[in-house]
């Protein structure tokens, strides 16, 4: 079972959040559950997901700071794929997201 | 022209609140031309801000930004066709806009590039765009650029750690997504954007802990921090944050009481248990494309950093590239607006040559812009553009 998505905000005084469908993916091998074409980042935040990456050189963990596709702080591996802006790249169904450690791995 | 993918007369870079109301204009005109936006969606930071602006009703007061977007976003799509007929056009669902007026029928002289970067500025006027992973080269005659702005960030320890977000950054998450960044919440600036970002993160059940600023006294409106006393949250001026804590992500923060040379005051630090940080500490503007387009370029601290220089009809040093909106200067959505109508007149003037229809959007705009920056929050802008309008170059 996927875990329950907790950091959606219910109810707004103002907005509704009109949400593609739901889908399944991966971080770190784990399956959660996220909306389709969401930005990745907003996917992992709402499944409590705060670290995306460590750093090479001082190995300090980073993640979503600018939410525009601007600051590099939220760099990814996605789908093998590294240096990925989770906050501006769109969630797909079945994605395998991961850490980045460093600069990523080329596969 | 050789090994170019499309032309135009006018290039707008950037859709937003600036890019927007140029494009309108322009088009309306009479000029044909190209919007380039990297988000999928046109509006720029409208899209979040769900308040009601301020000032008088041309300048769209008591309407909420998100729907300002809309009216927008209806002026480079003015005939309207039904919904049934658009759900089935299935061909252009792809450039349209998720907007409720979404289904209206773009106007014919706006070529809209959506997902789409600019990466570079070439010589003679071309423009290297990067369109999901294609590089593509666009030529303009004219180029306005209305790029918007970069948030700051302030110098602590930790202030890398996740947890640590740009006010518009939460805003985005919290109000275009609907996804909470945290539950306790430390705001650090109280201009407006402090000021209202608080009250919209309370508004997604967020619990603001307190809001500091390092000055003597609040920033933004008397009337936005006003709302957020009533609503129980701690206003802290001449405080500042001294770190945050925390080992994997945010934890805590320590704020203290400065000193008048804004030096912490030993014994007053306050510790603050937080799982996010919010830092509405002020904007830069975007230049590095007025700069590698060949603009003077000038560090102007009224308007927030490195602008472009530019004359009163938008354009910069370098004829035919105009400027408008953040990117010549931090101001408001309001005054954007303005700016961009002005550089879409000026732009087409530059291409087509003097119309009286151009002359006067100009100066009725260049009107209502005096009169804005009349009011105590536009002293430093004008006196920003009153400054730029006194240097001369050489060339």
């Amino acid at each position: 079972m996927p875990r329950k998505i907790s950091n959606r905000i219910e109810q707004h005084p103002i907005l509704t959040f009109t949400k593609g469908r739901l889908v399944k993916f991966y971080f770190e091998g784990r399956e959660i559950e996220g909306y389709e074409n969401e930005p990745i980042a907003a996917a992992l935040i709402a499944n409590g997901i705060k670290v995306f990456r460590i750093t090479e050189k001082m190995k300090r963990p980073r993640g979503f700071f600018c939410a525009v596709g601007k600051c590099s702080s939220c760099l990814m591996m996605v789908d093998s794929k590294p240096n990925v802006m989770v906050c501006v790249e769109p969630l797909k169904e079945g994605m395998k997201v991961e850490r980045q450690i460093g600069r990523g791995k080329l596969i | 022209m050789k090994n170019i993918n499309a032309e135009y007369e006018i290039i707008i870079v950037g859709g937003g609140p600036a890019g927007l109301s140029a494009a309108a204009i322009a088009a309306e005109l009479g000029a044909k031309i190209a919007i380039i936006d990297d988000n999928p969606i046109v509006g720029g930071q409208l899209i979040k801000q769900t308040h009601k602006f301020f000032g008088s009703k041309s300048h769209y007061c008591g309407v909420r930004g998100i729907d300002i977007a809309k009216i927008l976003d209806k002026k480079i799509h003015p005939a309207p066709i039904s919904t049934t007929e658009c759900k089935d056009d299935k061909k252009s669902k792809d450039t349209l806009t998720p907007f409720e007026n979404r289904c209206g029928v773009r106007h014919p002289n706006i070529t809209l590039l959506l997902d789409a970067s600019v990466v570079g500025y070439y010589e003679d006027n071309i423009l290297g765009v990067l369109q999901k992973d294609k590089f593509i080269k666009l030529y303009a005659s004219k180029i306005i650029f209305a790029t918007g702005a970069a948030e700051n960030l302030i110098a602590f320890p930790n202030n890398d750690l996740p947890g640590v977000y740009g006010a518009g950054a939460v805003q985005t998450l919290m109000n275009v997504h609907g996804v909470l960044p945290g539950k306790r919440g430390l705001m650090v600036g109280s201009g407006n954007i402090g000021l209202i970002v608080s009250y919209q993160m309370m508004q997604a059940g967020i619990e603001v802990v307190a809001l500091i600023e390092i000055l003597d006294k609040i920033g933004g409106y008397n009337v936005h921090a006003a709302k957020l006393r009533r609503l129980g949250v701690p206003i802290f001026v001449s405080h500042t944050i001294k770190y945050a804590t925390g080992k994997d992500f945010v934890t805590g923060a320590v704020i203290a009481r400065v000193n008048k040379k804004f030096q912490p005051i030993k014994g007053t630090d306050r510790r603050l248990k937080v799982d996010m940080i919010c830092l509405a500490v002020g904007l830069t503007p975007l230049s590095e494309l007025l700069y590698q387009a060949g603009c003077d370029v000038i560090y102007m601290p009224e308007l927030g950093g490195n602008v472009a220089w530019h004359n009163e009809n938008m354009e910069t040093s370098k004829k035919g590239i105009f400027v408008a909106g953040d990117a010549s200067g931090i101001e408001e959505a309001s005054t954007a607006m303005l700016e961009g109508r002005i550089a879409g007149a000026s732009a087409y003037e530059s291409h087509y040559g003097k119309n009286p229809k151009a002359q006067e959007i100009i100066q009725h705009a260049n009107k209502e812009l005096e009169e804005i920056r009349q009011g105590p929050f536009g002293t430093k802008p004008r006196l920003g553009k009153e400054k730029l309008s006194k240097i001369t170059f050489q060339h």
